[in-house]
Parts: structure tokens; C-alpha cells; sequence
């Protein structure tokens, strides 16, 4: 299983890295990020990208800062075993915190990029659905037009798509830091450890002086295409004061009427419906005691 | 004589190499002008070639050949069959279809092989497979072995008329005058499909043509050097002698790797003679998949009669099996099958009868348990639908059946095996087996003071408790040499490959044990034809028992060696002579010994004159052929919980019984369950090749075919021995290298019913995963 | 076919200088061009984890990176742990707990473990067991290979004292 040929480009800064994917881009061309799943799709040759355009030695896309809002700022090419122990991360976006160490295996991890994880959007991938979840804030530049931010939420489009463009490269990712009475969790079942999770939820729960729901964002990942963004959820949940009845209400309004979940060799629809039924319940019971804190 | 090594937990001596990265298996061995092959699969499951164009491929740079059938010319035919039909059991019918080395005008499996390209690397070889143009119309494929015998299916041989590959009948005593007598009888459709090996190494071949010496040699990661020695030396005409087959180290096998007369064996030896350069071929992942024999499906309809006490009168199975596109192995795995239902239990009237069908995919072949698991299974789920028509406990049902203590062994099953000889327990215990395994598990107090406790915090906590046996040591023989040299180290040759079991210190130990050397100067030489040139292979668990003995039985006679030339020597009698850590000395007088390696120089003379008769060195063949297979036997319980979220399980608990005889080497024995176990486990909760209807994989990959990790395994197998010697052989060894596999799928199926305790669950198929509970369980409520 | 590159790879302290094609997998660059056969291929598509090793100390599967992106780091396989004569440590404990079978998983499951144990003085088994859950094995069943990463991590840390 070895990969076909391409033409090779290992820029050493962002500027650089910005102008050769304008030139390759639109022929074919594929940023290089972790390759954690573009390589093995290569050794496949189910992806057979003409050029690619390395990014891993491009040192200004690795960091992670906090800006003066205390909103964290990471680099797209950040691995994802740094991102998973740092103890900012842990602070600012517990859910990252949480979500990461189902991501595959450690190994994978150690060159995986968070920037990738975002990107690649797997539909049963675990940082899209918390990107969602948390509504991450996404940079995305170009050398022909610029930068332009795009919220999570917004980001992407069908299976494995998204709204970069073939001459754009996401740089940087903003995770606001959740509000002062909020509290969020991240829940998910796998077949065995490292395995696509059947089903996964992210959620935020933010809460009001009386601790009543102020807003709620809740996303399930594993039974589409790509996350999805509950909108009964909040509709039953906002203004309201949290009981596990009202809880159970407001995930059974969702699986019911948002979720149409596929048929695979693992799971089949009502099963997946009762994975996002019980973990959605769960990860809003979590994520409503952690907010009560 | 004292033994010193047999029943030790002996380090092993290829650690070291194994550990630090310097073993050498076939994707290392790398000849100097080395070639690259790779092939080009099909994608269609069944389909009709029309043309292939290689043009473009021929043309690329760095690519030295592309072949398709039309370049073997009268090389192509289909290969032999490996194993006969049971024809000695009457009525049975076979068709055999073996497979062909390279599509010509028909495609039968997703991967058939459909040209060859060989190029100055892997990554070019592939490039120019890329390259290659194939013309060919998709036919309807046969997926379902139900479907595959109605009258309209489409025919995976045409000329056949039908999809029956070979159909076998075999009774003892009369079901029908059993069932008529019987208080009860149950029947029950039950299913059970397995997968793939799934070894860490995949295959690989390197066959290089010395046209000076007219030699080929193949370097493979075989089972069966010996079968792919012959098979070659007669597909390409050139004398056995002349042929030589070396096995590197291997990366698991677990079956598979004993096919022979495999399409790229035959390529790569076509190609380096037809290059006369060596032609190296790598297995990979996917093509593994897709390209290596697995096993698969069988569906069982059973039928246990019984009465109100619990002692089975009778049963019936009537069963079909999924043998793939073409059949070599004929009905190795459906004969282990009707070998293994009745297992320890004593049940006159046993009536089993099996259709294997062909289908439009790859080839089934002995994985692993090779076809005893379904035996079990079916037996397992019998006795316990019977128990809980009884609501008799499961462990009840089981002793009043079982085979008792003093039986009078051995006890002959009138069932024919896959050695074509009748069946016979040789010796056993089972009540004691039965019993070690209930106080192990702690069964009768855990279920009434542990579970209700445990219940009662709202855990779904079960326990499940299976017996089984496993045929093994089958014929005809294997043969050993063993060679004392002039250093003192000892050589023992076998034919007998290794892939992991450790026989380089097991063998080791046995023949240490009677030449008198340490363990560590034995070395133990497998795998390489030259070496030694008869035996089978390792396969059907056989390599304790039936290799071990030859290497005991050889060691003997170089021990007998030994004390006769020294007593000489010496001129004393060789009762006074004693051997031990690589010296002969005259016991009580020290100073008149002798190093093993002195001695071996004495007894081969370069001048002067030796005794008609005499053979030179301390060297000696022997062969051991085995009446008939040594059956061992065993039983397994484990405490699982369910989660009520997701299906997904956890141990509390799992112990492990076996009695394999005489015991070489318990670290290694363990080691061998364990290993066992956890494609036991594949088998009942994560592994599975699943077909689409056009007989499309579904999960060529790990991503969806799913291999037990160590968090999906238990903490601790506790494991317990019992030890009846085989009264077959001189070790007294019966094998063990498949118990772990054999009896778990019963074991999850029985503890998961238990702990959710939901009436009228029976898992009656397997494999199974949360989601095919949660569905069943659905299913039950409404 | 792509232009070759030039490149120089540093495997256990050795610089390995090539020319080779982008698209050379690192685990083919350090079995054929550096004739580091320990290091062994089960899969090539990240699963099993047969190829790990050591990239800037930290383990990574050596099939699901370009031979090119190895250049400039430090590169270890497991002919850097011991040898035949004198084993590391976690070798001597896979001996002693007969934790190899047939050995092809073996140098990976002891890069990670080298690795692990480097950062790790005192792991429980449920840490080992998740260290190495990222390994397939498909002879030992695991069981020994935990006990054999129990007894280096004793004295491993007994050495250190």
C-alpha cells in the first residue's frame, strides 16, 4: 500500500506556505498537516493529491497563547498530545480536555495536528463536535484575499468538506472561554479504544443568577455527516430551570426530530438514537453540575 | 535418567533475537538484484474477464514485466487439491474446484489475482498496476450459502450445475428412535461466523532462480515448507531436490499460511525463472483481506433430545457451510466441526450432516480452531436451551452428561475426523475438569451471595461456564534429526516451521532432556527443506505432539549413541555411565569423562577402519507417525458485566481449564491460551468479514475490522491444569495451540444472557456487538 | 514520478544520507535505506502500530510518515535499545514474562513502552494497559506484556534508585 507520486513543497513560514498552496491548490495540490488520516487515505490511493504542501516545519503555526480576553488561541499545527496537556486547554476548553484521549491511540496523537482534527472533519471525529459544540473561531488565510474568520458552527459543509478553500490554509483556532456559570461536557462510546466512536455528544450548558438555563449548545457527532447542531435543545432548555425530566425532554425532542442516523456494520439507526439518547442526558447532567460550581 | 528440562519454564532461547529486533522474517530477507511484484485484484466479486491491456503499465519506467495468464502458458492450470474428500465416509459427494494461479476468463472472488507486475520497486509496481486496463462484465454474485443452493442462483462454476461443493453425512446409533423415546426436543437454528487470522505479518514470498545451479529456491513465510516445496517442484517441473523452500522467522500464522499452491507462490516462482532474478512479493494489508483465506460462515440447525432429568438421548445437526470460490482443503473444517459437537459428553445417538457451498469469495481455510469452535458452539447453546427448559443450573446439565471418570478409553465416536481416521477420546477426565472450573469461578457462591449483591447496585453482571475439546496431533508424522556436533552444541533438524510458539525451546527442552546437554546448546533448526526433508507441517496443533515426539525419539536414539561409543570408550558397561550438562563420565570416577563434542569427534573417524554397520557421529533420524489424534480438552467460565449504555463489556473474572497431557513448558503453554483467548474473543465481540449482497467486503481494513486490544481483554486468565497423559504417544503430549480460540463464543453467548437476564434472550448467532443485542433485545420487548 | 530529494535522516545517532522519492514512507526509508530491519510492517494504514517508533523521543508510526519529514529529527528504532547480548531493561522483562511470541509486534509495543517508561516512574497496570492500547498483538493475548511492563517499570526504577 504505498502511495502514488507528488510533487513536494516543505515551506519554512506561514508567507511561504500561503504561496504555494496558492499555486497548487487549485490543481490538486493538499496542505500536508499531521497526515495522520491523509497518509494512510495516500497508502490507499484513495487520495492521490498532486502536490502537497508540507506544514511541518512551518514553527510559527505551533503554539498555544491565551489571549487578553483569556480566549485561547492555538496554532493549526499544534499536535494534538501537546494541546491534550496543557493545562490552559484544560482550563479554558475542559472538553478538549476530555475528547482528545479517545482520538485514536497516543502514537497518532503525538503527530496529529489539532488545525487537522478540525479540518478533516471525520464524522465521528471528536474535536469537530467540540469545535461545534464550544463554537471555536477559525482563521483562515489566503495570499489572495487575506484572512477571514469563520465560527465553528459555520464551518462545515457535507462529509469530509468544508468551507477552506483548495488555496486556504486554517491557521489559528480561537476557543472563547466558556462563561463565568457555564460548564460543558464530552461524552462518547467506541467499540474498543481508539476506534471511530459510534456515537458522541459535546455540550455547553451556561447558566443565569438563578441558575436557570441561560444558553445551552449542544452537538452530536456519529450520526451524520458531520456534527450536528441541536436547535430543540436550547428551545426546550432555554429560560428554564434544570431537572433531569426537563433534561430528558429536551434530548428526546432532538433524537427524535433532528438525528437520522445511518445504518453501518456497527450500529444500526435505533441504536445510535439510544446512544444519543443516553449520552446526551448525561453529558447535559455533567455539564449542569459543572456550571452549578 | 532424570529429566530436567520437561515441565520447566524454560526462558526462551530465541528471545533475544526476537526481542532485539533482530529476527529475520520474509520481508527482511533481501537478495542482492532483488525484484519487486505486486498484483492487480480484482474488484469484482464475479465477473467475466474480456480483455486486459498492460500496455501503459509495460511501458512505465522501472517496471521489468507485466504477466497475465496468457504468458504462463502451459503453466496454467488449477492447482491440486490439498486435502482429499472424506470419501471413505459413504454417500458423501464432493466436487472440488481448486484455485487458479491468475484469471484467464473469469473472475470468482473480490481479489482473485488478475496480473502481475514486477518492477524495480513496490511503489513503481504499484504505480503500473494502476496502469492496467481490465475489461469485464460483473456477474451476480453468490453471496448467501442459503441462496447459493436454490435452483436460480447464479453458479460460481457453471459446469458444476450447482453451488454444492461437497455434502457428508455421518450418524452414531439412530437420532430419529432417540427423539421418538426423548421426554423433549428443542430445535434451534444457530449461526456463527468468524474472519479473519489477522496475523501481524502478512504473507510475503521471495523465490530466486539459480539458472547456474538450477536451483530454486524460495524463501517463504509458510506453514508448510515441505507442501510448498513438492507443489512447486511439480507445478514447474524441476526436481524436488533441486527445490528448496527456507522459512524465515514468521509473524503469526494462525492457519492460512499453510495454503499452498497459493497464486503468488506460483507467480513469483514463474517469475524468477522466467527473469532469473529474485522476485520478492510482500503481502499487504488490504490485499491481505482480500487475497489470504479466512474462515467464515456456518448455519446450524440442531435438534437436542432429552429427558426430564437432563440426559441428552440425541442430537441432530444439519449444517452449511461457506467454503469460498474454489475448495481445496475440501472438508477439513466441516469434519472438525461434526468431530467436535459431542465433545465430552456421552450422547449415543449423534446425527451430523453438512452441505459446504461455494460462494464468489476468497477461500476458507483452517483459521485457528479450524472449525471446532462451531462444533462447540452449537453444543454449548443446545445444552443450555435444554437446561432452561429444565431450569436446571447450566453446570447440572453438562455433568449429567458428561463422559464419566473411569469410562473405558479409548472411546471410539464412530464419527470420522479430518484425518480420515475415526475419532476417538484416548483419555480424560471430564468431571475433574468440570469440577476445577467451578471452583475456580467460585460458580455456586458467586451466584448466591456475589450476584444478587451486585444486582442489586443495578449492575448486569453475569456468569457463563462452557466445556470443550480440541483434536489435535493428527498424522501422518513428522521426523527429526538430531546431530551432536564438535563444539558440543547439539543440532536438531525438523521440517516443522515455527511461527511463534516457541519451539525453539520446547524442542529444545526434549531433546536436551535425553542427549544430556544444557538446553541452551540445543539448537533447534526449523524450516528449511534442505535441512530436513520430510514432514507435513505445523498446522492443527500438532507441533508438540507429533514434531515433539519425533525430536524425542531421535534424541533418544543419539542418546543410545552416546552411551554405546563411550562405553567403548571407557570399557565400562553403559550402566555406569551417566550424562549430564554436555558430558559423559563414568559414575564415581571422576576424570574418565568426555565433552558430548569430544565424543562426537571420536565417533566419526577420518582414517582407519570402523565396523561395518556402524554409523559415523552421534547423530540419529526418527520419525513419529501418531495412530490417530490426541484429544485434549478443557473448560472456561467468566464473570462479565454489561453496559447498559452501550453494550459494551467488561471481565470481573475469567478462568481457563486445560488438560493437554504431558506439559513442556507452562510459561509457553499459558502463553498460547492467552493467545488463544483473544481471538476467542475477536470471534464473539469484535471481528467479522461482512459481505454486501454482491459479495463486496465491507472491512478490508483495521479501521472496521476490529482486533482485540488489551483493554478489551480480561486483566488476568486465570489458568488451571489437569493433566491426563496421552496414552498415544511417548510424551504423553496431547497439543493446545487452539484451546484458547475454541470455546468462547458459547462463554460470551451463556454470561451475557445471564447478566442482563431478560426472558426469552438466546443469542443464537455470533458474532455479536452491542448494537446486534441492543436490536435483539428491542425486538424481545415489543 | 517527482523529482528525488536529498535527504539526511538521523536514526539511533547515525546519519543515514539518500536520495529519495517524497513519498518514500519512513518506515521503508529505515527498513531498506537504512537496513534497520527491527522496525516491521503490519499494516500501513496507522492501526496496528508494528512500525512505531521514536520521533524526538516521543512514539509515532513510522508508516504514516514521508521519510522527508524525518529529516532534521532524531530517529530512534529499537536496534537502539539492546542487543542479543546485552538487553534494555523492558527486554530482559518481556524474557523473563515470555511477553513475545512470534515477535513481529514486539519492537513497536517496546518503543512505546521505552517511551512511556521514560516519562512514567510508577504507572499502574490500568496506565500500562492504556500506554500500550495503541499496539496490536495477535500471539500473546497481552497479558504477559503488561506483567513484563510491571516488572521493567520496578527496575527501571530500582536502577534509578
Amino acid at each position: 500500500m504505498k502511495p502514488a507520486s507528488f510533487e513536494y513543497f516543505a515551506p519554512t513560514t506561514l508567507e511561504e506556505a500561503l504561496e504555494r498552496i496558492g499555486e497548487v491548490g487549485n490543481d490538486g495540490g493538499k496542505i500536508l498537516a499531521g497526515g495522520q488520516s491523509l497518509i494512510p487515505a495516500m497508502n490507499f490511493r484513495l487520495a492521490q493529491p498532486a502536490a502537497l504542501v508540507d506544514l511541518n516545519r512551518v514553527e510559527e503555526l505551533f503554539y498555544i497563547k491565551t489571549d487578553p480576553k483569556g480566549d485561547l488561541l492555538i496554532g493549526a499545527m499544534t499536535r494534538d498530545t501537546t494541546v491534550e496537556f496543557n493545562p490552559e486547554v484544560k482550563k479554558v476548553a475542559p472538553m478538549v480536555d476530555e475528547c482528545l484521549p479517545f482520538l485514536a491511540h497516543a502514537q497518532i496523537r503525538n503527530r496529529g495536528t489539532f488545525g487537522g482534527a478540525v479540518c478533516h472533519g471525520d464524522p465521528a471525529g471528536q474535536v469537530p463536535v467540540v469545535a461545534v459544540a464550544q463554537n471555536f473561531d477559525l482563521l483562515i488565510k489566503s495570499k489572495a484575499n487575506g484572512e477571514r474568520w469563520v465560527k465553528a458552527e459555520d464551518f462545515y459543509l457535507a462529509m469530509y468538506t468544508n468551507v477552506v478553500e483548495p488555496d486556504e490554509i486554517l491557521v489559528q483556532i480561537k476557543i472563547p472561554k466558556l462563561a463565568a456559570h457555564a460548564g460543558s461536557s464530552y461524552k462518547q462510546t467506541a467499540r474498543q479504544a481508539g476506534a471511530s466512536a459510534l456515537v458522541g455528544v459535546a455540550t455547553v450548558v451556561e447558566l443565569d443568577e438563578k441558575e436557570q438555563c441561560k444558553d445551552v449548545r449542544l452537538a452530536y457527532m456519529g450520526v451524520s455527516e458531520m456534527p450536528v447542531l441541536s436547535q430543540k435543545v436550547p428551545e426546550v432548555m432555554k429560560g428554564q430551570k434544570l431537572t433531569e425530566a426537563l433534561i430528558a425532554e429536551a434530548v428526546e425532542a432532538c433524537v427524535s426530530d433532528e438525528l437520522d442516523p445511518g445504518q453501518d456494520m456497527h450500529a444500526t439507526p435505533a441504536f445510535r438514537r439510544h446512544l444519543a439518547r443516553e449520552l446526551g442526558k448525561a453529558a447535559l447532567s455533567e455539564a449542569f453540575a459543572r456550571a452549578k460550581k | 535418567m532424570a529429566q530436567k528440562y520437561l515441565g520447566q519454564r524454560i526462558k526462551r532461547l530465541e528471545d533475544p533475537r526476537l526481542l532485539t529486533g533482530r529476527g529475520q522474517y520474509i520481508g527482511d530477507i533481501n537478495l542482492p538484484n532483488t525484484l519487486h511484484a505486486a498484483f492487480l485484484r480484482s474488484d469484482y466479486p464475479h465477473a467475466k474477464l474480456n480483455s486486459i491491456d498492460t500496455s501503459a503499465a509495460k511501458e512505465m519506467e522501472g517496471v521489468i514485466a507485466v504477466y497475465t495468464w496468457e504468458d504462463l502458458g502451459e503453466l496454467w492450470h488449477p492447482g491440486p487439491v490439498l486435502v482429499p474428500a472424506p470419501h471413505s465416509i459413504p454417500g458423501t459427494v464432493a466436487n472440488s474446484r481448486t484455485q487458479i494461479p491468475i484469471v484467464k476468463d473469469k473472475i470468482h472472488h473480490q481479489g482473485e489475482v488478475v496480473a502481475m507486475v514486477v518492477a524495480e520497486n513496490r511503489y513503481i509496481a504499484e504505480d503500473a498496476i494502476a496502469a492496467i486496463y481490465v475489461d469485464s462484465d460483473p456477474l451476480p454474485a453468490v453471496e448467501n450459502i442459503e441462496d447459493a443452493l436454490k435452483p436460480d442462483a447464479p453458479l460460481v462454476h457453471e459446469e458444476l450445475g450447482t453451488n454444492l461443493a461437497t455434502h457428508v453425512k455421518q450418524e452414531r446409533g439412530n437420532f430419529e428412535e432417540a427423539k421418538a423415546k426423548a421426554d423433549y426436543c428443542i430445535s434451534q437454528r444457530i449461526i456463527m461466523d468468524r474472519g479473519s487470522a489477522g496475523a501481524m505479518e502478512n504473507r510475503g514470498v521471495v523465490a530466486t532462480w539459480d539458472e547456474y545451479a538450477g536451483q530454486l529456491t524460495i524463501y517463504c513465510n509458510t506453514q508448510s515448507p515441505s507442501g510448498l516445496r513438492n507443489s512447486m517442484a511439480a507445478w514447474f517441473k524441476i526436481p524436488e531436490q533441486k527445490v528448496r523452500v527456507i522459512v524465515p522467522f514468521v509473524g503469526g500464522a494462525f492457519g492460512p499460511k499453510v495454503m499452498t499452491n497459493q497464486p503468488e507462490e506460483v507467480l513469483c516462482c514463474f517469475a524468477t525463472l522466467q527473469l532469473k532474478q529474485p522476485v520478492k512479493w510482500l503481502e499487504d494489508r488490504a490485499e491481505n483481506f482480500i487475497g489470504t483465506t479466512a474462515e467464515r460462515m456456518q448455519i446450524h440447525d440442531c435438534e437436542i433430545a432429552f429427558n426430564k432429568d437432563g440426559k441428552v438421548l440425541g442430537f441432530k445437526d444439519v449444517f452449511l457451510y461457506d467454503t469460498g470460490a474454489f475448495n481445496p482443503y475440501t472438508a477439513t473444517i466441516p469434519l472438525n466441526t461434526q468431530t467436535h459437537t459431542t465433545g465430552t459428553y456421552d450422547i449415543p445417538n449423534f446425527y451430523t450432516e453438512f452441505k459446504s457451498v461455494f460462494t464468489n469469495k476468497m477461500i476458507v481455510s483452517p483459521v485457528r480452531a479450524a472449525g471446532r469452535s462451531y462444533g462447540v458452539f452449537v453444543m454449548e447453546r443446545m445444552l443450555d436451551l435444554a437446561a432452561r427448559k429444565l431450569n436446571m443450573d447450566l453446570t447440572k446439565i453438562r455433568d449429567v452428561n458428561m463422559i464419566p471418570a473411569d469410562a473405558k478409553f479409548p472411546l471410539e465416536s464412530g464419527i470420522i475426523a479430518q484425518d480420515f481416521a475415526q475419532f476417538v477420546l484416548d483419555s480424560g477426565n471430564y468431571p475433574a475438569v468440570l469440577k476445577k472450573a467451578k471452583e475456580m469461578i467460585d460458580y455456586d457462591r458467586w451466584i448466591k451471595e456475589e450476584q444478587p449483591k451486585l444486582r442489586a447496585q443495578g449492575k448486569k453482571v453475569g456468569i457463563g461456564l462452557v466445556m470443550f475439546t480440541e483434536n489435535t496431533g493428527v498424522g501422518p508424522y513428522e521426523g527429526a534429526r538430531v546431530t551432536v556436533g564438535s563444539s558440543g552444541k547439539v543440532y536438531a533438524s525438523c521440517i516443522f516451521g515455527t511461527q511463534g510458539q516457541g519451539h525453539f525451546t520446547v524442542f529444545a527442552q526434549i531433546v536436551a532432556d535425553q542427549v544430556g546437554c544444557n538446553v541452551e546448546d540445543v539448537v533447534i533448526e526449523t524450516g528449511d527443506t534442505d535441512r530436513f526433508y520430510w514432514g507435513a507441517g505445523t498446522f492443527a496443533s500438532r507441533g508438540a505432539t507429533v514434531a515433539g515426539n519425533a525430536y524425542h525419539l531421535a534424541g533418544k536414539a543419539v542418546r543410545a549413541k552416546i552411551l554405546s561409543t563411550a562405553s567403548k570408550l571407557f570399557n565400562v558397561p553403559e550402566e555406569e555411565l551417566e550424562i549430564s550438562n554436555g558430558e559423559v563420565r563414568v559414575a564415581d570416577i571422576p576424570g574418565k569423562s568426555i565433552k558430548l563434542g569430544d565424543l562426537a569427534v571420536k565417533a566419526n573417524p577420518m582414517r582407519g577402519t570402523i565396523k561395518p554397520g556402524t554409523e559415523p557421529g552421534l547423530e540419529a533420524t526418527a520419525y513419529y507417525a501418531p495412530p490417530y489424534g490426541a484429544t485434549s480438552n478443557g473448560a472456561c467460565a467468566a464473570i462479565i458485566e454489561v453496559d447498559p449504555v452501550s453494550y459494551n463489556l467488561k471481565f470481573h473474572k475469567f478462568i481457563f481449564v486445560d488438560d493437554c497431557g504431558t506439559v513442556i513448558n507452562p510459561m509457553i503453554l499459558d502463553g498460547q491460551l492467552h493467545g488463544g483467548v483473544q481471538m476467542g474473543i475477536g470471534n464473539s465481540y469484535f471481528e467479522q468479514l461482512v459481505y454486501d449482497e454482491n459479495a463486496q467486503l465491507m472491512n478490508g481494513s483495521f479501521i472496521d475490522y476490529l482486533i482485540p486490544r488489551v483493554t478489551d481483554m480480561p486483566h488476568k486468565i486465570e489458568i488451571g491444569h489437569l493433566n491426563t497423559p496421552s496414552p498415544l504417544n511417548p510424551l504423553g503430549i496431547k497439543g493446545v495451540g487452539e484451546s484458547g480460540t475454541i470455546p468462547i463464543p458459547p462463554l460470551y453467548a451463556q454470561a451475557i444472557e445471564n447478566a442482563l437476564e431478560i426472558p426469552g434472550l438466546f443469542i443464537d448467532e455470533m458474532p455479536i456487538h452491542p448494537s446486534w443485542l441492543y436490536e435483539r433485545i428491542e425486538t424481545l420487548k415489543k | 514520478m517527482s523529482d528525488l530529494v536529498n535527504v539526511a535522516i538521523n536514526i539511533n545517532g547515525k546519519v543515514y544520507k539518500k536520495e529519495i522519492e517524497p513519498r518514500l514512507l519512513l518506515s521503508d526509508f529505515i527498513r531498506y535505506h537504512a537496513g534497520l530491519t527491527g522496525t516491521h510492517v503490519g499494516c500501513e494504514h496507522g492501526v496496528c502500530g508494528t512500525c512505531t517508533i521514536l520521533m524526538d523521543g516521543q512514539p509515532v508510526r513510522s508508516c504514516l510518515t514521508f521519510a522527508v519529514q524525518a529529516e532534521g529529527h532524531e530517529v530512534q528504532t529499537v536496534e537502539s535499545l539492546g542487543t542479543p547480548e546485552k538487553l534494555h531493561p523492558i527486554q530482559e522483562a518481556f524474557r523473563e514474562k515470555h511477553a513475545a511470541q512470534c515477535g513481529f509486534c514486539t519492537p513497536g509495543i517496546l518503543m512505546t513502552l521505552s517511551a512511556y517508561l521514560r516519562d512514567h516512574k510508577n504507572p499502574s497496570e490500568e496506565d500500562l494497559r492504556e500506554a500500550i492500547d495503541g499496539n496490536l498483538c495477535r500471539c500473546t493475548g497481552y497479558e504477559n506484556i503488561v506483567e513484563a511492563a510491571k516488572l521493567a517499570a520496578k527496575n527501571m526504577a530500582a536502577e534509578r534508585g
